[in-house]
């Protein structure tokens, strides 16, 4: 479904990515996993088409998307969230999430309709499926941190996308709030048929999670395989695991 | 309703300053579209302002052009201006659009000051007739607050339509806006066609009010004045803009009658504003603040009776 070939990306002198490669097949659960400044993130944003790379190529379904803008690439079916909680902030749980359905449905530039009554019952589908219903009408800006991660991955759904790339879904979570954000994720997988990109800190996590793992170093990718054939690989051990 | 009986009470006088709040309310919602709701800084909006004015103005002493010909190309001609001038600033984010704008908008103010032969340079152009009912001071009147309400109707349809909410999206994050497959810069250029419109609507309606075009209408200074206006009433409420409107017409004509430094006033409630209302007046949250008073007098009671017991 997702294929990266080659990828690279400098900042001036820095190599942010340095020859990434991912293959994502469709309803897979992968997981992208580096230490920090592995260039995980960029990768996320290259994909995307936040940033553009100075080589390499992206496929979506087979049509190379490399050169695409972010909107552009969103409309193909690519939905993401970001490291940092990046949500509406002024505006109430409901209407963030509207926003992206209006956005899908391409009724983000009609003028003369009450928004009040459209999409409606998408955008409470999608509350409901990840439990924000009851807090639908608060201002995103005052939900908690692990709530607003919650939104964000809504947001995303909004899009319909058929591949949702989450950067760090649980990052600065607590480990109760970690398990039933993977449980969700992992939920909206097997529920919804969705296919999964993320990348996470917790081993633990990932290794539960998902059913492939690329593992990044110095934006290199090292080795993608399955959970059991990454963990046995010897440059894996020796650069990240550390002898886990 | 006050409005409407207005002209049966009121001096002639206020009847013509609450024209004049008319238009720059008019005017400074059209802005608060932009800077309020779309986190676009337009610090030039008195070009467009100017353009739609200037339009009505020369089609009307100039030609012999039927005169709805030129209430009709004022909006228009302004939306057009604001569409081009657009065009380059949605390519900057922020302070850099608003820098942007800015020059490009005087470019249209020294066109006005310099084309001395189609626009009298500063000397502007007075006496402007008008139709003959809207001659009156009480018709033009009513025909203002005909047309300043239609407007705001129509901007609050935009403002509770899917492209408004669309648009302060983009104001709260552009970026997570693109990641949801929103165009940002076609839906920003939209806003500035629309805000630009009904600037126009307001030029023309100035004309009506005064019937004179001059090169101060398109003067950066206006648009600063406009932008304050949002800022005071409240931008991030849709009404807000309207009760800045009427403050600051109110300060410049009664306090400018008393002192010409009125905007030293001006300056002193800005300072204020910044420190204790910093989302303006509208944005004061009455239904938090009644709820902290009552708490706290809650609390005053139950204190009292605990010193009592």
């Amino acid at each position: 479904m997702l294929r990266v070939e080659n990828l690279h990306k400098s900042f001036e002198d820095f190599k942010a990515v340095d020859g990434a490669n991912l293959h994502v097949g469709p309803g897979d659960l992968v997981a992208v996993i580096g230490p920090n400044g592995a260039g995980k993130t960029t990768l996320f944003n290259l994909i995307t088409g936040h940033l553009k790379p100075n080589q390499g190529r992206i496929l979506f379904k087979n049509q190379d998307i490399t050169r695409l803008a972010a909107h552009e690439i969103c409309r193909r079916g690519i939905a993401r969230s970001f490291q940092i909680a990046n949500i509406f902030p002024r505006l109430s749980v409901f209407r963030n999430v509207q926003v992206s359905v209006l956005s899908q449905k391409k009724l983000s530039r009609t003028l003369f309709r009450p928004a009040q009554s459209l999409v409606v019952e998408e955008t409470h589908r999608i509350l409901d499926s990840v439990g924000l219903s009851d807090k639908k009408l608060d201002v995103a800006g005052s939900l908690s941190h692990g709530d607003k991660r919650i939104l964000e991955i809504a947001i995303a759904l909004g899009n319909e996308p058929e591949l949702l790339i989450l950067d760090e879904p649980t990052a600065g979570m607590s480990p109760d709030e970690t398990a039933s954000t993977m449980a969700l994720v992992n939920r909206l997988a097997r529920e919804q048929g969705l296919t999964i990109l993320f990348c996470e800190h917790d081993m633990e996590v990932v290794f539960n999670v998902a059913t492939s793992i690329m593992v990044m170093q110095h934006g290199h990718t090292i080795i993608q395989g399955m959970p059991e054939e990454v963990r046995q690989n010897a440059t894996v051990q020796e650069a990240y695991l550390g002898g886990v | 309703m006050v409005l409407l009986v207005a002209p049966f009470f009121a001096a002639r006088f206020y009847i013509y300053i609450l024209g004049v709040i008319f238009v720059f309310a008019l005017l400074a919602m059209s802005l608060n579209l932009l800077v309020g709701h779309g986190g676009i800084y337009q610090f030039h909006h008195a070009a467009f302002y100017g353009v739609g004015a200037y339009t009505a103005g020369l089609i009307a002493a100039k030609t012999s052009l039927p005169f709805w010909i030129g209430f009709c190309a004022g909006p228009v001609m302004a939306a057009a201006a604001g569409w081009v001038i657009g065009l380059f600033c949605v390519r900057l984010n922020k302070l850099y659009f608003g820098m942007l704008q800015i020059s490009l908008g005087s470019l249209i103010w020294i066109v006005a000051l310099r084309w001395y032969s189609l626009t009298a340079g500063d000397d502007g152009i007075h006496g402007i007739r008008m139709p003959e009912v809207l001659s009156s001071t009480i018709n033009a009147y009513y025909f203002l607050l005909a047309v300043v309400s239609a407007c705001i109707l129509v901007m609050f349809l935009i403002y509770k339509s899917p492209f408004g909410v669309t648009l302060r999206a983009i104001r709260d994050n552009p970026q997570r806006c693109e990641a949801v497959g929103i165009d940002v810069r076609r839906h920003q250029l939209l806003a500035i066609v629309i805000a630009t419109f009904f600037a126009g609507v307001a030029g023309v309606m100035f004309v009506v009010l005064e019937g004179s075009i001059f090169p101060d209408m398109l003067f950066w200074v206006l648009s600063l004045e406009v932008f304050i206006m949002c800022l005071l009433g409240g931008w991030f409420t849709f009404f807000g803009p309207v009760v800045g409107a009427a403050i600051m017409v109110a300060l410049r004509t009664f306090v400018g009658s008393v002192t010409e430094y009125w905007t030293m006033i001006l300056g002193i409630v800005l300072i204020l504003l910044i420190f204790f209302l910093p989302e303006g007046i509208m944005g004061i949250n009455f239904r938090e603040w009644a709820r902290g008073r009552s708490r706290r007098a809650a609390a005053r009671a139950a204190e009292g009776t605990d010193a009592a017991g």
